[in-house]
């Protein structure tokens, strides 16, 4: 045990004199949450929108109102062409365009029904998406107040109402930043350990430390102690940003966050600790880790929702730690999940950190 | 105190090793001289239990490099030829660090680095990756002494050190030796041999030879002069055609000639040279050195032959 400490002493020299490693850990998870939150988000305002009157009635332009007046809408064209409109949208000045037939108002008020048409640039599936679903909320929404208040032919209405639970006003904030600062950790400790241990095999290190009688087991402890401690104030400098900054809701228990993160830490140290066993250089564990990371960020349902992949893909998300990790944060600070709401989750990253470090003591070698 | 038997070993297609076999007595510095990709270092990593042989046994002070490696690994002081102590750690950081996972305090082995350590002292303070390279070779031998070992294994330690300091550490060597520590060491400068007790000449992976290095020059078996003149890739040539197994090589400003036949005299090589049309000749017998014996293995080993080789170095071609 005093090796192990005069390792993890050796380390934390190391850490200290390093100019970027300690500033990008502290400096990263800020700006990341700072970026992906307020300017990364999913919300999208001031879509483009052509209008193509053909009825100019006051129905139609009390439509039109509607849509620019909603704040997802501003009106970038007005026409009463519909090739200048496809023009416009094919030289990408508009987004969306909104076609009013002739007839729309005197439609609606002698048959109770009527059409418009919307065309949409759909480069941007996602922009294209919710654009669609915007525009058709204002037309639902204006059909029924119309109905009411003109006392034309009362057709059959479908009204909705919401509720957003748990999150009530949509905040997309609340809903990305704890997921955000999971993923940051996670990726940030993984990267520190893979090109850590690499670099004492560039550096020659290793191999002094292998002639001495320093053991597998103290070497890697030594190696995961330093790292396992930084995620720890990585994640309480997350969250303390989250909650000065965005003002997150933390509804669950802070020591069941903590307690989590010093299981799940272990196996993203694993992982790193995997990765440096099967790289010659620090060029390489770079390379691989990448390849790993990107896979489990995009995955992992900080983006899109995990239940809303093929079946395959949820299956293959088993192997996804960070997944486990936006999971639990976002239920246990939104939902205010107890330890019985998240202990499946607890004991999935357990085994996985015992798994991948098994993994990596196994392949790691003291000698050829 | 070292014994090595029948050591071959491969990576993949290529032998590195072939048969090795020699011995170290106690007290001794024996030297490995051969150039780069002799197979000095892969021979290294084996005894200082980094690489399991292919076939072959070795002891170190009675201890297997296989069986017995956890053991061993205390009683031996290893020197990597890659400078490979933490850069941006200090001098003193290092040295505490390798004692305390040696299970050792610098306080109590003091006395073992002292006459290096008060060379180092000034500089203690600084991180060892901004010494020089002749300072770096100092810490890195405190740092593979500090646990008190039997046996010291130095893998090519005057590469990348200016000669003044090369000279110094050689210096060192010695009365660690005199102080009764055994130290292997490889080197691919021949001018190092002279500094050891024995040494064995390594020329892909064979051992050519094995002796001290005053029996080794005795036994030169060739007539040995230095020639000079005005164009000396021509002289080389001519030299070399002069008689059967004659052969020629550049050795500092001269040419060393090696005759095979002993009633050779200076007077028949410079009327041979003046044939020639040579301008600037001179000639004069030579005492052969370590290299010239290397050399003249190593043209009976492979049949090829050496041009331009700056003193200190082979260079094949």
């Amino acid at each position: 045990m005093r090796t192990v400490f005069f390792l993890v002493q050796k380390e934390f020299l190391q850490i200290i004199r390093n100019r970027t490693m300690l500033p990008v850990m502290l400096v990263m998870p800020v700006v990341q949450t700072l970026l992906l939150s307020f300017a990364a988000n999913y919300e999208i305002k001031n879509l483009a929108l052509c209008v193509v009157d053909h009825d100019l009635s006051p129905m139609s332009r009390q439509l039109v109102g509607k849509f620019t007046g909603s704040g997802y809408f501003k009106l970038s064209e007005s026409t009463f062409s519909r090739s200048e409109a496809d023009v416009s949208l094919a030289r990408e000045r508009s987004d969306m365009i909104l076609e009013i037939p002739p007839d729309f108002e005197r439609n609606f008020m002698r048959e109770g029904k009527t059409g418009i048409s919307l065309t949409a640039n759909a480069i941007n599936a996602s922009k294209a998406g919710l654009g669609m679903g915007y525009a058709g909320n204002i037309v639902r929404d204006f059909s029924s107040t119309i109905s009411t208040t003109s006392g034309a032919a009362p057709g059959a209405r479908i009204n909705m109402t919401y509720s957003n639970w748990y999150n009530p006003k949509l905040d997309y904030k609340a809903f990305m930043v704890p997921g955000i600062l999971g993923e940051i950790v996670a990726l940030i400790i993984c990267f520190l350990t893979a090109l850590n241990l690499v670099r004492e095999r560039e550096m020659g290190t290793m191999e002094q430390l292998n002639v001495t009688p320093v053991k597998k087991w103290q070497f890697i402890l030594g190696k995961l102690l330093p790292f396992w401690a930084l995620a720890m104030v990585m994640m309480a400098v997350g969250l303390t940003v989250g909650w000065l900054v965005f003002r997150i809701p933390m509804v669950g228990s802070l020591w069941l966050v903590f307690a989590y993160t010093l299981f799940f830490a272990p196996a993203m140290l694993g992982i790193g600790f995997l990765i440096s066993n099967f790289s010659e250089t620090q060029q390489q564990a770079m390379f691989t880790a990448w390849f790993f990371l990107l896979i489990f960020i995009l995955m992992c349902g900080l983006f899109t929702p995990v239940d809303s992949m093929p079946q395959w893909a949820q299956w293959l998300n088993m192997l996804n730690p960070v997944q486990y990790f936006v999971a639990f944060m976002r239920q246990v600070l939104l939902k205010g999940a107890t330890f019985a709401d998240v202990q499946q989750n607890f004991y999935s990253v357990l085994t996985y950190a015992t798994v991948v470090n098994g993994l990596a003591v196994w392949t790691y070698r003291k000698r050829n | 105190m070292i014994n090595v038997l029948n050591i071959n070993h491969a990576f993949g297609d290529n032998q590195a090793l072939t048969d090795i076999s020699f011995d170290v007595q106690a007290g001794e510095i024996f030297g490995l001289i051969g150039p780069d990709g002799a197979g000095k270092t892969t021979l290294f990593r084996i005894l200082a239990t980094l690489l399991l042989p292919g076939s072959g046994s070795a002891t170190l002070n009675g201890l297997d490099v296989v069986r017995d490696y956890k053991t061993l690994r205390t009683r031996i002081g290893y020197m990597p030829g890659r400078f490979s102590l933490y850069q941006d750690l200090t001098v003193d950081e290092n040295l505490q660090f390798f004692a305390s996972v040696f299970g050792v305090t610098v306080e109590e082995n003091r006395h073992l680095i002292n006459d290096i350590y008060v060379q180092l002292e000034p500089f203690k303070n600084r991180r060892a990756g901004a010494l020089s390279g002749g300072m770096k070779q100092k810490l890195a031998l405190c740092c593979a002494l500090i646990h008190k070992p039997q046996i010291l294994m130095l893998d090519e330690p005057g590469t990348g050190v200016d000669p003044v300091s090369r000279r110094e550490f050689w210096d060192m060597l010695r009365r660690l030796r005199d102080g009764g520590l055994t130290i292997l060491v490889s080197t691919p400068y021949m001018d190092e041999a002279a500094w050891c007790n024995r040494v064995a000449l390594v020329q892909q992976g064979h051992i050519m030879a094995i002796d001290t290095p005053e029996a080794l020059t005795a036994a030169f078996p060739k007539k040995l002069f230095a020639v000079r003149a005005v164009d000396k890739y021509r002289l080389i040539n001519d030299l070399r055609s002069m008689e059967t197994g004659a052969n020629a090589y550049a050795f500092g400003e001269f040419a060393h000639f090696a005759s095979p036949s002993a009633k050779i005299q200076v007077a028949d090589v410079e009327l041979f040279l003046q044939k020639k049309g040579h301008n600037g000749v001179e000639v004069k017998e030579a005492e052969p050195t370590v290299e010239d014996c290397f050399i003249d293995l190593m043209t009976d080993d492979s049949q090829q032959s050496t041009v331009d080789s700056p003193p200190g170095e082979i260079t094949l071609k």
